[in-house]
């Protein structure tokens, strides 16, 4: 009842052709902004901003990248982490070598030297499909984060190749507080998220999705392969990019490049997976899913194992969060294989007749 | 609607978990970011074992320190930067009212941890690891490499082996092999300086993470054929270069590493090719250290030893462990001295109490630590304190000091130190302390 | 000249190492088209039961047995519990689903047997052969030599057994088409929980080598990704191809560590040693940009 389309109808063809045709949608949508925009800055504690808040925002964009790569263009990529690195680090340079450069072109350059990167690393996907080119992007990974630590140059000269963030401002104001990074990540990651959703609905995502769908088709119908493949890896990791250089800047402050490891670029494949796989909304939901069931176990498995008696050390309880993790994520496949994007639009078919059975 | 309010719940419980107060008033609680899983998680039990055995010695023995009882709480970090800052922010609210040092014990996460806690006025210790710059304490209030740092640590070594060659290390050849991240690269500079000092021929090898394959770089050190390997590694680089090094029959009493290669955990994977290898460290293995011993009687002896495995009580790691605690407790003593007997200290006092640290040789000897520490006594220019290591030797069973404390070249490392301090205030728009009105 | 040959030779027998952990992922890709990428962490956890087993007081070969055992067991339980529900899932959630494998593996091996880095004594030491250094000046570990030995039994025994048994050929058919094994009567769950066992055992033989070689810890999960490059090289269905490519990957990776960082050196200075990380996965890449399948890998053929 609550959730039904009936009697919107659509007059015109700008009507029919909005993001959000729905209009309880639309209503859902300003309203998570609402109060992801006013409601949490007046309610969250500095722990859920740094901790939880701002990692969530930037790993669900990192997250989006690799979903516009891996679920919409089907090119799987094990690189993701080392496309943050680039854009970490080319954010830091852009600021340390052009004079008075505003940060936020900063962040756009650090996206577009990602892309072109991701377009290097993207041009075997044109030979190679599936697991070896899953394998083959690892060679982007690797080659990238050592290369951030043989040149110098990258890291000013720094002798431990350690960069730390400059402080940010824009039109004079500083954002210092993590209330103020919030916002500002938020800001960013709503417009590209919003621009991904217009996007796959484009030409140009239908054209990925042909060619994640069977390539050899598409190329039938008349989709240039290359120009698509290549433009998917390029979005793919403008997104990664400005994903990257909100790692360092809002985030973490000072980055190192082993720090982009391969247990990220997993990480966020996880996000991705577990999210739903060529799904925007799973992005956020897997990313919110892999950071936050960590913290959960953490917290529930001390309180537990208190609560019980249960003679744990330390090192055993630490021990068995992993293996939970581990077994959950298991689990999630088997039960929802598609994702919690899945499940939501299984909640929203039911909403459609809720509360009648049919 | 069952269904849905089970999470719910249990995210209240956890909210609740996250906000309830656990400590009292006069209670000196201690956040501790530890880890004890992963690649690396048989480090951080031996460490955060000892670090919390002495906690847990220092509540029973004396009731804490001047009646004020010890408290902490631990977080895994597993040793990965971004949960690192996870746990610390995850801390940091129950450190408003007392804070004790925070202690890492990893490179990553005090890089990440440096800017926030200086936000955030609490104290980060970084003893043997981490920002080495940060010595300079008029850049850096809040960051302390304690004892000493990788840098100086790099000229002791050069030091030991320069007097082992009677003074003169002209014409010799080092080679410096290295764990190809932050962590072996901050020696370098020091490297560097100690080869143009000393006109010795250095040369530098890196080896990439993490380091399970060592073939290439060892054949490269057989046909350099190196008087000494000064070697920089870390988890299971180190029994591979060890094992590598009996593989192309170099002996490993010329091999000397840095106190992250010199644990048992380092050297028992190595079997036999380990033996005479040899490495720094500020603290000395063994249970005949009076302060270990009694830590096992009273501690394990009640029933709250924090190891499972009482085999590791004694070993270089769990002593290094007992080392750091030893120095945040020694550091609230002489906090309480100036702010109240008897108070618990928050993280600007505490920060105040580790820049104006004097612990003696004396006074390391009441409380049963002498060979834990070097003397260390620390002012706003220089957070480090100490910069002294000893050598020790793997003997097959154990580890046995073979030196005296050595010091490394302060005039030549530390202007290296504040070189580097300056080009980060310059970079971050921070305005450096004036040191000379510090008191 | 001596040097090359000894850095070459030296690299072959590393290859060969990189080669004992490829041959498990092959085999289970081989037979059920999973990636699986927990092959390095069931060698972590072959090579610390062994050592567990022996620290509670069995012998060598006991702990060996009962590793196997319990390998075997795991394999098979795998099979039940995860992959069974996730038959005709598209193989990007397999893939998956073998990573949170390795998480659950990463947490329970060192809970059960302890996570301090242990030494494994299989009687072989790791030295040069005295005679071939006196004569040649030339460094060849014995124990590498043995663990190529190893290898090549292990091939052959596995090409054997593939070839001639009467398991070996169902799990051909399997490999070759899921449904058409089936309709003809091959149980499909029997032979993967067959080759899981199989892959168990694989993971256990290179476990102990490398637990021999570098001591039985956490690292041992990393060999995964010595061995990815050479997959990907030798083909990820062929049992040959993984000896083949692990060869050329070690060879050419230690060449290039020790000849290609001078000459950057020139170019750009700076020292650039280090370059072993990355080094087999460009190799590779650059490989499959000629033959995307693989060296011996089975050619695709795409049909609309």
């Amino acid at each position: 009842m609550l959730y039904r389309e009936a009697g919107q109808f659509k007059t015109t063809y700008a009507a029919d052709q909005q993001l959000f045709p729905i209009r309880q949608d639309r209503i859902g949508l300003i309203a998570l902004l609402a109060v992801a925009f006013l409601g949490v800055p007046m309610f969250a504690s500095e722990y859920w901003f740094s901790a939880i808040l701002i990692p969530f925002l930037i790993f669900s964009l990192a997250a989006l990248g690799l979903n516009i790569l891996t679920g919409y263009a089907g090119q799987l990529s094990l690189g993701t982490a080392a496309f943050m690195a680039v854009g970490a680090y080319a954010a830091y340079n852009f600021q340390l070598r052009v004079e008075g450069i505003p940060i936020l072109v900063s962040f756009i350059c650090a996206g577009l030297t990602a892309a072109g990167v991701g377009i290097l690393f993207g041009l075997p996907s044109l030979r190679i499909k599936g697991f070896y080119l899953a394998v083959a992007t690892l060679a982007a990974q690797f080659f990238i984060v050592w290369c951030l630590t043989k040149f110098p140059w990258l890291s000013n000269n720094s002798s431990s190749g350690v960069i730390s963030a400059h402080n940010i401002e824009i039109l004079g104001y500083a954002f210092n507080t993590p209330r103020d990074k919030y916002l500002l990540v938020l800001a960013i990651v709503v417009l590209l998220a919003l621009a991904a959703k217009n996007m796959v609905r484009s030409t140009t995502g239908r054209a990925w999705m042909a060619v994640r769908d069977m390539d050899v088709a598409a190329s039938v119908i008349g989709i240039r392969l290359m120009r698509t493949k290549l433009l998917a890896f390029a979005v793919s990791s403008f997104y990664c990019g400005v994903a990257g250089a909100l790692y360092a800047y809002c985030y973490l402050g000072s980055v190192e490049p082993d720090g982009f490891s391969l247990d990220m670029s997993f990480r966020i494949l996880f996000m991705v997976i577990i999210g739903g796989v060529g799904s925007i909304l799973g992005s956020f939901l897997g990313a919110a899913f892999i950071l936050l069931l960590p913290i959960f176990l953490d917290i529930l498995l001390p309180f537990f194992a208190g609560l019980f008696g249960l003679p744990f050390s330390s090192a055993t309880v630490s021990h068995i969060q992993i293996m939970v993790f581990g077994a959950l994520i298991m689990f999630f496949l088997i039960v929802e294989p598609h994702g919690l994007a899945r499940l939501w639009q299984i909640a929203k078919e039911k909403l459609r007749l809720w509360p009648f059975p049919h | 609607m069952k269904k849905v309010f089970k999470p719910a719940v249990a995210a209240a419980a956890v909210s609740l978990a996250l906000i309830a107060p656990q400590t009292f008033a006069a209670d000196q609680f201690f956040p501790i970011p530890s880890y004890r899983v992963g690649a690396y998680g048989a480090n951080g039990q031996a460490f955060y074992g000892g670090f919390i055995d002495y906690l847990n010695y220092v509540n029973l023995k004396e009731k804490g320190v001047n009646g004020v009882n010890l408290t902490w709480e631990e977080c895994e970090t597993e040793y990965n930067n971004a949960k690192g800052v996870e746990c610390y922010e995850r801390l940091k609210g129950k450190a408003k009212e007392s804070a004790g040092p925070i202690h890492t014990m990893s490179t990553g996460i005090s890089y990440a941890l440096i800017d926030k806690s200086a936000q955030d006025k609490l104290p980060l210790a970084m003893m043997g690891y981490g920002r080495t710059d940060a010595v300079d304490g008029s850049v850096f209030p809040y960051a302390f490499p304690l004892v000493t740092t990788y840098q100086m640590q790099a000229s002791a070594i050069v030091k030991f082996i320069k007097d082992k060659n009677g003074g003169n290390l002209a014409g010799k050849k080092i080679v410096y092999l290295y764990h190809d991240s932050a962590y072996g690269k901050e020696a370098i500079i020091a490297m560097e300086a100690e080869a143009s000092l000393n006109k010795f021929t250095l040369v530098q090898i890196p080896v990439a993470h993490p380091g399970n394959e060592q073939n290439a770089q060892w054949l490269k050190i057989r046909q350099e054929k190196p008087d000494y390997v000064v070697f920089w590694g870390w988890g299971v680089m180190n029994q591979t270069a060890l094992k590598a090094a009996q593989k192309v029959g170099f002996p490993r009493d010329k091999m000397i590493g840095s106190w992250w290669t010199g644990s048992e955990e380092d050297v028992i994977p190595a079997g036999d090719a380990a033996k005479g290898y040899m490495a720094a460290t500020w603290n000395v293995a063994g249970k005949q250290v009076p302060v270990i011993a009694d830590i096992e009687k009273v501690v394990y002896g009640a029933g709250k030893g924090n190891l499972q495995d009482k085999g590791k009580i004694g070993t270089v790691l769990y002593n290094r462990g007992v080392s750091a605690a030893v120095l945040s407790v020694e550091a609230i003593r002489k906090g309480q001295e100036k702010y109240g007997k008897g108070k618990p200290l928050n993280g600007e006092q505490m920060r105040w109490a580790l820049e104006n640290l004097n612990i003696t040789e004396a006074r390391l000897k009441q409380v049963g630590a002498t060979d834990l520490l070097p003397e260390i006594k620390t002012s706003c220019d220089n957070h480090e304190g100490s910069g002294k290591v000893k050598i020790q030797q793997w003997d097959g069973a154990k580890w046995v000091p073979v030196s005296g404390w050595i010091e490394g070249n302060k005039a030549l490392i530390h202007p290296l130190f504040q070189a580097s301090a300056k080009q980060y205030a310059k970079e971050k728009g921070i305005t450096p302390r004036d040191c000379s009105k510090e008191k | 000249m001596e040097f090359f040959f000894e850095v070459l030779i030296g690299g072959l027998l590393s290859g060969v190492m990189y080669a004992l952990v490829a041959l498990g992922f092959v085999l289970i890709y081989k037979a059920s088209g999973v990636f699986n990428f927990a092959q390095g962490a069931m060698v972590y956890l072959a090579a610390l039961s062994v050592v567990g087993i022996m620290e509670w007081g069995a012998p060598l070969w006991l702990a060996v047995i009962l590793a196997f055992a319990i390998m075997t067991a795991f394999g098979i339980g795998t099979e039940k519990f995860v992959l069974r529900k996730l038959v005709n899932q598209p193989p990007i959630a397999l893939f998956m689903a073998t990573i949170g494998l390795t998480f659950f593996i990463e947490g329970l091996a060192p809970m059960i047997f302890g996570s301090d880095p242990r030494a494994l004594d299989i009687g072989i030491v790791d030295e040069p052969i005295p005679y071939i250094l006196d004569n040649w000046n030339m460094v060849i570990s014995k124990f590498d030599l043995i663990a190529a030995g190893v290898a090549a039994v292990l091939v052959t025994v596995l090409a054997l057994f593939f070839q001639y048994t009467r398991i070996g050929r169902a799990l051909r058919a399997v490999a070759d088409d899921h449904q058409a094994a089936l309709s003809i009567g091959i149980p499909l769950q029997h032979i993967w929980a067959i080759v899981w066992g199989v892959a168990g055992f694989v993971a256990l033989v290179a476990g102990m080598m490398w637990g021999a070689r570098n001591g039985v810890q956490f690292a041992l999960t990393f060999t995964a990704l010595k061995a990815l490059p050479v997959l990907i090289l030798g083909g990820f269905t062929s049992v040959p191809g993984a000896i083949v490519g692990g060869l050329i990957i070690g060879a050419s990776e230690k060449l290039a560590e020790i000849y290609i960082p001078p000459v950057m050196q020139d170019l750009f200075g700076g020292n650039f040693g280090g370059i072993e990380g990355w080094f087999p996965y460009v190799l590779a890449l650059l490989f499959l940009l000629v033959r995307p399948e693989g060296l011996f890998g089975e050619k695709h053929i795409d049909r609309v």
